[in-house]
C-alpha cells in the first residue's frame, strides 16, 4: 500500500514536473479517453525480488517514453510513429510486494478502476501465474514480467498471457551440455530449491538434463520462500557428498544463500552453478564469489556486439538512468515493443485482436535478435545466453561480471509442445 | 539418521539462536523497560546495516562499519524519540504499532530513495572468513564470532541496566516517574536513552547480520517477524527470554531442516502458537506494563 502511494507520488510529481517544464499551468487540450491507452505496470518494489522489479520498472518507463515520442528502438521498430495507433500511453506503477496476493489485488484495481486492457509485469512465478489466471478471467492482455517456471506456459498457461523469459526447460537444455563440457560428465550435484513452482520446475529440468549428461543428483534441499538466514539448509549441503552446488534461489534469497554458502566453505569444496541468475545477484555476492560460476542470464549488455537493437536500447537506457540495463529491464522494454508492433499489425488494441496477431508468430527484431511467441503455449522463442563469471581483474566496469560462453538458439531448446501440458483456453 | 549431521544442526541451532536473540534484544528491552511496541525495529535494523555499509565502502574496515551502524541507529533512535515516539508512551499499544509501522515505511523508503533498491555488497570480514573444526564439525568462523559478539553485547546490556547507576535511574524512572522527577532527575532523558539504546542494538544486529543476508532496503521485514516470534516464545520484555527464545527458535529451525526443510518456518510459528495457548506470557514472561 505504501508503495503504491510512493509510485503515485512519483508519477504525480513527474507529471507536475512535466507540466512545469512545458511552461503551461494546465494542458491546453485535455486528452479525452479516446486519445490515451492505459497500461498497468506491476513491479516488485518491495520483497525478495525488488532489485529485479526496480530494473523491470525502468525498462517499462523508458519504453513508454520512447513509444510516446517515437524515438529509440521503439521509433525504429514502428517507423517513428508516436504513441500506439495514435493514442498516447498513460500508465501507473503498482508494487506487487513479491507476493501473489498483492499482485492480483493491484492488477484487479488496474482492470476495474483504470479500465486497463493491457497489464504487464511481475518477477516471481507465483505472482505471474496468479495474474495470468486473472487476465484470462478478465479478458485483459497480460505480458508477463520475469517468470522462469515451466508452469507459466505449461499447466498454468492462459490464452491472454505471453511470456518472454526463457523457461526452466530452455535454461536447463541450454546449460547442461556446456556444464558437462566444462566440468566433466561425472559430477555429483546437490540443489538448494525455493519451495514454489519456479524452484521445483527449474530443479526438475536441471536434474533431467544434467543426468542425461551423466551427472548424479545427490540430494535437493528445499527451503521455504522467502528465507533470510540459510544456515540450517546449508548445514545439510555442507555435509553432503557432492562436488557441485546448484543454487536455484533467486533475488535476495539467491544472494543471502550464496553469501552464507561461502561462509560454510561450500564454494571452496563445490563448483557453484546458478541456472537462472537474478539481475543484481553478482552485485550482492561480489566478483570474488562470481568468478568461475556457470549459469544463464536471459540477457546481458554483452550481447550488444551481436544484436544492433541491444546497442540502441543500452544507449537510451544509460542516457536516462546513468547505468546499464539488466535482463528484467530488457524483458520489460522489448515486450512493450512487441505489444505496440502487434497493435499496428492488428490495427486494434483489443486484447482478442492482439492475441490473434501475436499467435501468428511474426518474428520481430529486438535486443535478442529475432524473437516471436509460439502459438501453442505463448512461450517466446528466443536465444538463451550461457554465461561464466569473470575474474575480477578482467572486468571492464563494475557491472561486467560475466562473459558469454554460448548463445543457444531458442528453436534448439524449446520444450516440445506435447510435453508442456499447456491447454490454452479459448479467447 | 546421520549423527554427524544431527550434531552439525544442533551446533547451527545455537549459532542461529544467538543471531535471533541479538535481533530480538533491542525490541524486548524497549518493550520491557518502556512498555513500548516498536514496529520500526526492522527498519532501524536496515538503517544500521546501510550506515555500516556506506562506511565500509569508504574505509574497507568492518570494525569501523560496526561503529558506524551503532552510531547511525543511535542517532535515528534519538531523533525519532524526540520528535515522535515520546508522544506515544502513554497511548494504547495499537497507536504505538500504527505510528511505528508508518515510521518503518518512511525509513525504508528513505533508504530506497538514497541507495536504490539494488542489493549492495557487504562481504564477510577478513577476520571471519575461515572454517572452524568444532569436534569434527566444520562450521563458519564468522557465525561463531557472532555468538561471541552476542554474548559480549548481552553481558554489557545486563551490566548497564542492572549494575550501574544509570540503569538504576532507568528502572526507577520507569517504576515511578513522578518520584524520580521529584528527586531532580530528568526522567524524559532516561526514556530517550533506553529507546536510543534499543535502536542502537537493532543497528548492531543489522551490520552483524549483513554478511549473512542480502543487503537491501527490505532486509528488515523478515527480521521484524522473527524478533516477534523469538520474544513471544521467550516472554515479551524479558531479558533472559530473548536468549532462550532465540535458542529455541534456532534449534527448531535447524532440527526440522533435517527431516522437513520446507516446513521449518511453519514449525516456528506452531511453536509460537503453542506458547501463546499454554503460557500466554511466554516462557520467561512477566506481568505486562499495560
Amino acid at each position: 500500500m505504501a508503495n503504491s502511494r510512493r509510485s503515485f507520488l512519483t508519477t504525480s510529481l513527474g507529471a507536475a514536473g512535466a507540466l512545469a517544464a512545458s511552461g503551461l499551468p494546465f494542458p491546453r487540450v485535455s486528452l479525452g479517453a479516446d486519445d490515451t491507452i492505459f497500461v498497468g505496470l506491476l513491479c516488485d518494489q518491495t520483497g525478495s525480488y525488488s532489485a529485479d522489479g526496480e530494473d523491470l520498472q525502468k525498462g517499462y518507463e523508458l519504453a513508454i517514453e520512447e513509444l510516446n515520442a517515437g524515438t529509440g528502438v521503439m521509433g525504429k521498430v514502428l517507423g517513428g510513429k508516436k504513441g500506439v495507433l495514435g493514442k498516447k500511453i498513460v500508465y501507473k506503477v503498482a508494487d506487487t510486494e513479491t507476493k501473489a496476493g498483492p499482485a492480483v489485488q493491484r492488477a484487479t484495481e488496474f482492470i476495474t478502476q483504470d479500465k486497463a486492457t493491457m497489464i504487464t509485469g511481475g518477477v516471481s512465478t507465483s505472482e505471474v501465474i496468479a495474474m495470468e489466471a486473472l487476465a484470462q478471467q478478465s479478458k485483459v492482455l497480460y505480458m508477463t514480467g520475469a517468470s522462469g517456471s515451466n508452469d507459466t506456459t505449461g499447466k498454468n498457461c492462459q490464452r491472454y498471457a505471453f511470456r518472454s523469459q526463457c523457461d526452466a526447460y530452455m535454461v536447463s537444455k541450454a546449460l547442461a551440455p556446456v556444464l558437462a563440457k566444462a566440468l566433466g560428465k561425472k559430477r555429483r550435484a546437490i540443489y538448494l530449491v525455493p519451495d514454489y513452482s519456479y524452484g521445483h520446475s527449474l530443479a526438475d529440468s536441471m536434474k533431467e538434463f544434467t543426468e542425461k549428461e551423466g551427472w548424479t543428483t545427490v540430494a535437493q534441499v528445499v527451503a521455504p520462500f522467502p528465507t533470510s538466514d540459510y544456515s540450517s539448509y546449508l548445514t545439510n549441503i555442507a555435509n553432503a557428498n557432492a562436488d557441485t552446488f546448484v543454487n536455484i534461489e533467486f533475488g535476495n534469497d539467491g544472494v543471502a544463500s550464496t553469501k552464507s554458502a561461502a561462509q560454510f566453505g561450500i564454494l571452496k569444496k563445490m563448483q557453484l552453478v546458478v541456472p537462472n541468475i537474478s539481475t543484481y545477484f553478482a552485485d550482492g555476492v561480489g566478483a570474488e564469489i562470481m568468478e568461475g560460476v556457470y549459469g544463464t542470464l536471459p540477457w546481458s549488455f554483452r550481447l550488444q556486439d551481436r544484436y544492433p537493437m541491444a546497442k540502441l536500447f543500452i544507449e537510451s537506457f544509460v542516457k536516462k538512468y546513468g547505468i546499464r540495463p539488466r535482463w528484467t529491464a530488457q524483458i520489460a522494454y522489448d515486450q512493450l515493443a512487441i505489444w505496440a508492433d502487434a497493435a499496428y499489425r492488428a490495427k486494434s488494441l483489443a486484447p482478442a485482436d492482439l492475441i490473434r496477431v501475436l499467435e501468428e508468430g511474426h518474428p520481430i527484431e529486438l535486443s535478442l535478435g529475432k524473437v516471436y511467441y509460439r502459438a501453442g503455449d505463448h512461450q517466446q522463442v528466443r536465444p538463451v545466453p550461457v554465461v561464466l563469471g569473470k575474474k575480477p581483474a578482467d572486468m571492464q566496469g563494475k557491472d561486467d561480471f560475466f562473459s558469454i560462453v554460448e548463445v543457444v538458439p531458442g528453436e534448439a531448446v524449446m520444450q516440445p509442445l506435447d510435453l508442456t501440458t499447456c491447454k490454452l483456453p479459448p479467447v | 539418521m546421520d549423527f554427524h549431521l544431527i550434531a552439525a544442526q544442533l551446533l547451527n541451532g545455537v549459532a542461529l539462536g544467538a543471531i535471533l536473540a541479538l535481533v530480538a534484544l533491542g525490541l524486548t528491552i524497549v518493550f520491557g523497560l518502556l512498555g513500548f511496541v516498536n514496529f520500526a525495529h526492522g527498519a532501524i535494523f536496515t538503517c544500521g546495516a546501510y550506515g555500516g555499509w556506506v562506511v565500509y565502502t569508504k574505509t574497507g574496515s568492518f570494525v569501523i562499519a560496526i561503529a558506524a551502524a551503532l552510531a547511525t541507529a543511535f542517532v535515528i533512535g534519538v531523533v525519532i524519540e524526540r520528535l515522535l515516539i515520546r508522544m506515544f508512551y502513554n497511548r494504547p499499544p495499537e497507536d504505538q504499532i500504527l505510528v511505528t509501522f508508518g515510521l518503518a515505511i518512511v525509513l525504508v523508503e528513505l533508504v530506497r530513495a538514497l541507495f536504490t533498491g539494488q542489493t549492495q555488497l557487504l562481504p564477510t570480514p577478513s577476520w571471519g572468513q575461515g572454517i572452524v573444526n568444532v569436534g569434527g564439525i566444520f562450521y563458519p568462523q564468522y557465525r561463531l564470532e557472532v555468538v561471541g559478539i552476542v554474548a559480549v553485547t548481552l553481558a554489557a546490556i545486563y551490566i548497564i541496566i542492572y549494575r550501574t547507576k544509570i540503569g538504576l535511574i532507568v528502572r526507577a524512572g520507569i517504576d515511578d516517574p513522578l518520584v524520580v522527577n521529584l528527586l531532580g532527575i530528568d526522567v524524559k532523558r532516561t526514556f530517550l536513552l533506553v529507546f536510543a539504546m534499543g535502536a542502537a542494538l537493532a543497528g548492531l544486529a543489522g551490520i552483524i547480520d549483513s554478511p549473512m543476508l542480502a543487503v537491501n532496503p527490505d532486509m528488515g521485514t523478515e527480521v521484524l517477524a522473527q524478533s516477534f516470534v523469538v520474544i513471544v516464545i521467550g516472554g515479551v520484555g524479558s531479558f533472559g527470554g530473548a536468549i532462550v527464545g532465540g535458542l529455541i527458535a534456532g534449534e527448531l529451525v535447524s532440527l526440522t531442516t533435517l527431516f522437513a526443510p520446507d516446513y521449518s518456518q511453519v514449525f516456528l510459528y506452531v511453536a509460537m502458537a503453542l506458547v501463546l495457548i499454554l503460557r500466554p506470557k511466554g516462557l520467561f514472561g512477566v506481568e505486562g506494563r499495560a
